[in-house]
């Protein structure tokens, strides 16, 4: 556990000479690196002892991007943010912008958006749990159970929104289109026989005592260094700091529902991966509370425009709690229909930050299961 | 030289016993028609035996690889390949080819020799070590009266071959992969041998066929005498089992070819059919450990029941080494990888001790002369300790209970 | 169905009931046989393993081209132009205005404005070109088409072996009925279909009620000017 800051000083100087230490490059092409993801480790045996994170392979100049186009264009592109879970990047960008330009959201586009964005979690969570265990050398087999039950939910949205990622579905004043006929219908039978695949899940993982000795205290913090670190999501949740913003800054509707936070004792990569399954059972119950409550209406504002869009002056910065943390966008608008800043916080990045410190003193093996155990997708570090 | 003997045994020639010798015992009538000096016909004689284990194991080694990628994918929910034939059935030939027609790339700051030497080398005690292994009542390709010391002798020999792949391939990947799986199989030896000792003491000899033939007697008319159905037996077989997992650098104890992490460890630098030769080693050493299991503890090609007996015996040796083989499989689907430093603890902590402690049971078991008494007086030996490990195990893994609050505020 | 049911432990109090309801998940009690829990992951796969082979939930490969997936009507891929009745350029209903070009993110499509020999717009595209490389598929040039144009396909087997030219779809490939578009998303098609036969027939009769009332206009000043008419005669004869 890490909670001396004094290395970072410039006098520090390494243990070991320079070149009695393995230097190793995992990456970028590497099966766990989720994604394009360079770690420059050097290794004194197999101890990590200094760890050099190196990103930017899948920069693809987003936020440059934002600002030569308008608006509802930058749309699309949010999803490809964190592609794993694209309706929460959308969400967060429409609320961005309804913030900017002061326009309301009719109720039931905001429980659409609510049973989305659940959903949204409920799917990273479960390719998390495949990766992780991927990761761990366990050939796919969770891998592919996870995927089977993302799948499922996945068809859901290819029939709402026409994609099964790319989904492009929120608007300003609420979202694209309405619910086809039966798809709530859908969505309530699915989530009744995830609580089966959750069980099934843990059952594979919980009392493994492979995966016990993998992931117990390792990669732990203090709760202090990650607060300091803007750490956020359920890194956060797992170190035992109650501070999600469904509660702290509650967004669209979330007041509405009756769900809890869990929260861990040590912060290790363990109870990070069961932070993640007990969500995942607060989002069901989310889920089928907003499916009960349901109300007729519109889905978008009357009034929305989708063309022709110049919100006022001023700025904006609105955040959600996405699966992976906090994920927020600033907006600075000069009231033309560009944006004149787009600054995306992307929780994947950031969280990132102390890759290097919960690393230090493990073998490499740890590495991967830390990264992993971070749940990191590079569309969103890189942008 | 048993081999001479057995040839002039009274069974015929076509009892479906002898169906794995044909083609020996052809080859020897043929030359004894042609007058051939002995010796060219004892020589000629052991080339075809050699020549058939190679050939059904090379055959075997082929289907699976096929098969293991099928059961796998049923594990994980899908089908396995199956494009090439039907059920697949070409894709090892396939694979083949692709591995035939791959270019063979040699770092330039690798030990060429070293690094062309190092396939072969992994390949060859492989296959000695399965000509010791009676397949069936008839059938063993070499009768050693020192068969199993010659098997775990040949068995090591892969380990410095491993080595050599690493270190002669010049660049840190394989250097890592080749230090970790050193340290792995030296550490999982230990086990592996002593496990087979309280055998050994049992049986009285080191020939395996001499072995399977201990075990082929039956208890109360259906309960086999497999050495797996004693108390020590049966610790012994665990201890035996997972030491071969971690011999055979199969998941979860694959470190050395680490896919996540190290790429693959001490094969990264090679291509093309030396590669093949790795995968080839790799399974022909699993099939000769599993072979070993089988003849050590499970009875090699005795029939469970007295009455199976018209099944020819290599039939019920195959028979078990597919379920082995499928237990390995399903263990390898099932389980992440176990780390470098809890495997060297789980080696020296855990197995080494339970495998030490069934050479005194198996001395009782023969003090006792076996049966309930045998069972009574043995289990408080052996459980005693494994609850002692698995406290101070359990203090280690799990030393306070985790609990997950639910914020409500 | 579950043997291991009391480890899981989700004895937590019930909801909303206070502070910190525990929930003891995921922890194996103080002392437990080592290999249980590697021994319940192994009858989990297991089952997964015999269970592929009757039930259609645990083996979800379909054999793609053999079999394909049913695609949900709502899928969109790429864009395709709507055109009425038969012919595919008289019914075209794109008047290249150019909006979704304005408005497509990745800058896609290439219109340009068919002009007669006076320059006169013609109110259709000469050239409409989208590329596939480029298209992102996100339908914003579906939603902000005014004249009910262009639509997101549900194709995706489009793949070719020529690079440059085989991406670039024309008309000639763009084009597509609007029965096929009834019969890829009936819904939608038949919403778009009733609303542009109601259009149609408020502006017939919004033509037919000018027309009859310029009719009525017409005749009402021919009676007025008859009129005036025969007041004049009639004055001019008694005086």
């Amino acid at each position: 556990m890490i909670s001396d800051l004094s290395r970072f000083s410039p006098s520090a100087a390494p243990a070991l000479d320079d070149d009695q230490l393995l230097h190793v490059s995992l990456g970028p092409q590497h099966p766990s690196t989720h994604g394009v993801f360079r770690m420059n480790v050097a290794l004194d045996g197999e101890t990590v002892v200094s760890l050099k994170p190196v990103f930017g392979y899948l920069h693809r100049n987003h936020e440059k991007i934002a600002e030569n186009a308008t608006y509802l264009s930058s749309m699309p592109y949010t999803d490809r943010l964190d592609y794993i879970c694209p309706l929460s990047n959308n969400w967060a960008y429409a609320q961005a912008v309804e913030k900017l330009a002061g326009i309301e959201v009719p109720e039931r586009a905001e429980y659409m958006r609510v049973i989305l964005a659940e959903l949204t979690r409920l799917i990273n969570h479960t390719a998390f749990a495949g990766f992780i265990l991927g990761d761990m050398g366990a050939w796919g087999s969770a891998l592919m159970y996870a995927f089977r039950e993302r799948e499922l939910i996945l068809d859901l949205f290819e029939d709402l929104t026409g994609a099964r990622m790319m989904a492009n579905f929120m608007r300003f004043g609420g979202c694209r289109n309405d619910l086809p006929a039966g798809w709530a219908g859908k969505v309530s039978a699915l989530v009744d026989g995830y609580g089966p695949f959750l069980d099934e899940m843990e059952d594979l993982l919980i009392g493994n005592e492979i995966l016990l000795s993998r992931t117990r205290d390792v990669g732990a913090l203090t709760k202090e260094v990650l607060i300091n670190g803007g750490i956020t999501g359920p890194m956060l949740r797992a170190a035992g700091v109650n501070y999600d913003i469904r509660k702290v800054e509650p967004y669209g509707i979330y007041q509405r529902f009756d769900f809890r936070i869990p929260l861990g004792e040590t912060g290790d990569c363990y109870d990070r991966i069961m932070i993640r399954f007990l969500e995942m059972r607060e989002s069901i119950k989310i889920l089928r509370q907003a499916l009960d409550q349901l109300p007729d209406g519109p889905f978008v504002h009357p009034k929305a425009k989708i063309r022709n869009f110049k919100p006022p002056v001023g700025e904006a910065y609105a955040r959600i709690e996405g699966p992976k943390g906090e994920l927020g966008f600033h907006l600075i608008s000069d009231g033309s229909a560009n944006p004149y800043r787009y600054r995306v916080r992307p929780p994947s990045f950031i969280n990132l930050t102390l890759l290097e410190d919960m690393c230090l003193g493990l073998d490499l093996a740890d590495v991967v299961v830390i990264l992993g155990s971070i749940d990191i997708v590079l569309g969103e570090v890189d942008r | 030289m048993s081999l001479l003997a057995m040839s002039t045994a009274e069974s015929s020639l076509w009892s479906p016993e002898w169906l794995p010798r044909l083609p020996q015992r052809l080859v020897e009538m043929l030359l004894r028609n042609c007058h051939a000096p002995d010796w060219l016909v004892t020589l000629a004689g052991y080339a075809v035996a050699a020549g058939t284990v190679v050939a059904v194991f090379l055959t075997a080694f082929a289907l699976l690889s096929l098969i293991e990628r099928k059961t796998l994918a049923r594990i994980q929910n899908r089908l396995g390949p199956n494009r090439a034939g039907w059920f697949g059935i070409l894709q090892p030939v396939a694979d083949g080819i692709k591995m035939l027609t791959k270019e063979d790339i040699v770092p330039a700051k690798a030990e060429w020799f070293l690094h062309l030497m190092a396939p072969i080398l992994i390949v060859v005690p492989s296959m000695l070590a399965l000509g010791v292994i009676p397949y069936g009542r008839e059938w063993v390709p070499v009768s050693l009266d020192l068969g199993l010391l010659f098997f775990f002798a040949v068995g090591t020999l892969t380990e410095v071959a491993v080595f050599m792949a690493g270190w002669a391939s010049g660049s840190k990947f394989p250097m890592l992969g080749a230090m970790r799986a050193i340290s792995q199989m030296v550490s999982y030896e230990l086990p592996l041998i002593i496990s087979a000792l309280g055998v050994i003491m049992v049986t009285g000899s080191l020939s395996l066929p001499a072995i399977v033939e201990h075990q082929g007697t039956y208890h109360l008319g259906f309960i086999p005498a497999w050495n797996v159905f004693t108390p020590w037996g049966l610790t012994a077989t665990l201890v035996f089992f997972i030491a071969s997992i971690a011999e055979a650098n199969r998941c979860p104890f694959d470190l050395p070819e680490g896919e996540s992490e190290i790429v693959a460890g001490h094969m990264t630098e090679y291509s093309g059919f030396k590669y093949a030769l790795f995968f080839m080693g790799e399974y022909l050493g699993l099939f000769a450990i599993s072979g070993l299991f089988i003849t050590l503890f499970l009875g090699g090609w005795q029939a469970p029941l007295p009455g199976l007996t018209f099944v020819p015996s290599w039939l019920w040796f195959f028979a078990k080494l597919v379920a082995v083989i499928f237990t390995h499989l399903w263990i390898r689907g099932t389980f992440p990888r176990v780390r470098m430093d809890q495997l060297m603890r789980f080696a020296w902590l855990c197995m080494i001790p339970m495998a030490l402690l069934t050479i005194p049971a198996a001395g009782i078991w023969v003090f006792t002369g076996g049966g309930l008494k045998g069972w009574l007086v043995i289990m408080p030996l052996l459980l005693i300790p494994w609850l002692i490990l698995t406290t101070i195990h359990n203090r280690r893994l799990a030393p306070q209970t985790r609990t997950y609050t639910f914020a409500d505020s | 169905m579950n043997l291991f049911g009391k480890w899981r432990g989700h004895s937590a109090s019930r909801p909303g009931s206070g502070q910190n309801a525990r929930a003891t998940i995921g922890a194996p009690p103080r002392w437990s046989m080592p290999g249980l829990g590697l021994f319940k992951g192994l009858v989990v796969t297991a089952r997964n393993m015999m269970q592929s082979y009757y039930r259609k939930d645990r083996m979800t490969t379909v054999q793609y081209p053999e079999e394909r997936v049913t695609i949900s009507p709502n899928f969109r891929n790429f864009p395709f132009l709507c055109y009425d009745g038969d012919d595919p350029v008289a019914g075209l209903r794109c008047t290249a205005c150019s909006i979704c070009e304005k408005e497509c993110p990745p800058q896609c499509i290439y219109i340009v404005l068919d002009r007669d020999e006076n320059g006169k717009s013609l109110k259709r595209p000469k050239l409409f070109d989208i590329d596939i490389s480029v298209c992102m598929n996100c339908g914003i040039c579906a939603e902000v088409c005014p004249f009910d144009s262009i639509y997101m396909d549900g194709q995706y087997e489009m793949s070719t072996t020529d690079r440059f030219g085989g991406l670039l779809l024309g008309l000639d490939r763009l084009a597509k009925s609007a029965d096929y578009h009834l019969k890829l998303r009936p819904l939608e098609a038949s919403e778009v279909a009733a609303r542009r036969k109601a259009e149609e027939a408020k502006k017939l009769a919004a033509q037919a009620a000018k027309e009859a009332k310029a009719k009525t206009d017409k005749e009402a000043k021919a009676k007025a000017a008859a009129e005036t008419q025969t007041a004049a005669t009639g004055k001019g004869e008694t005086a």
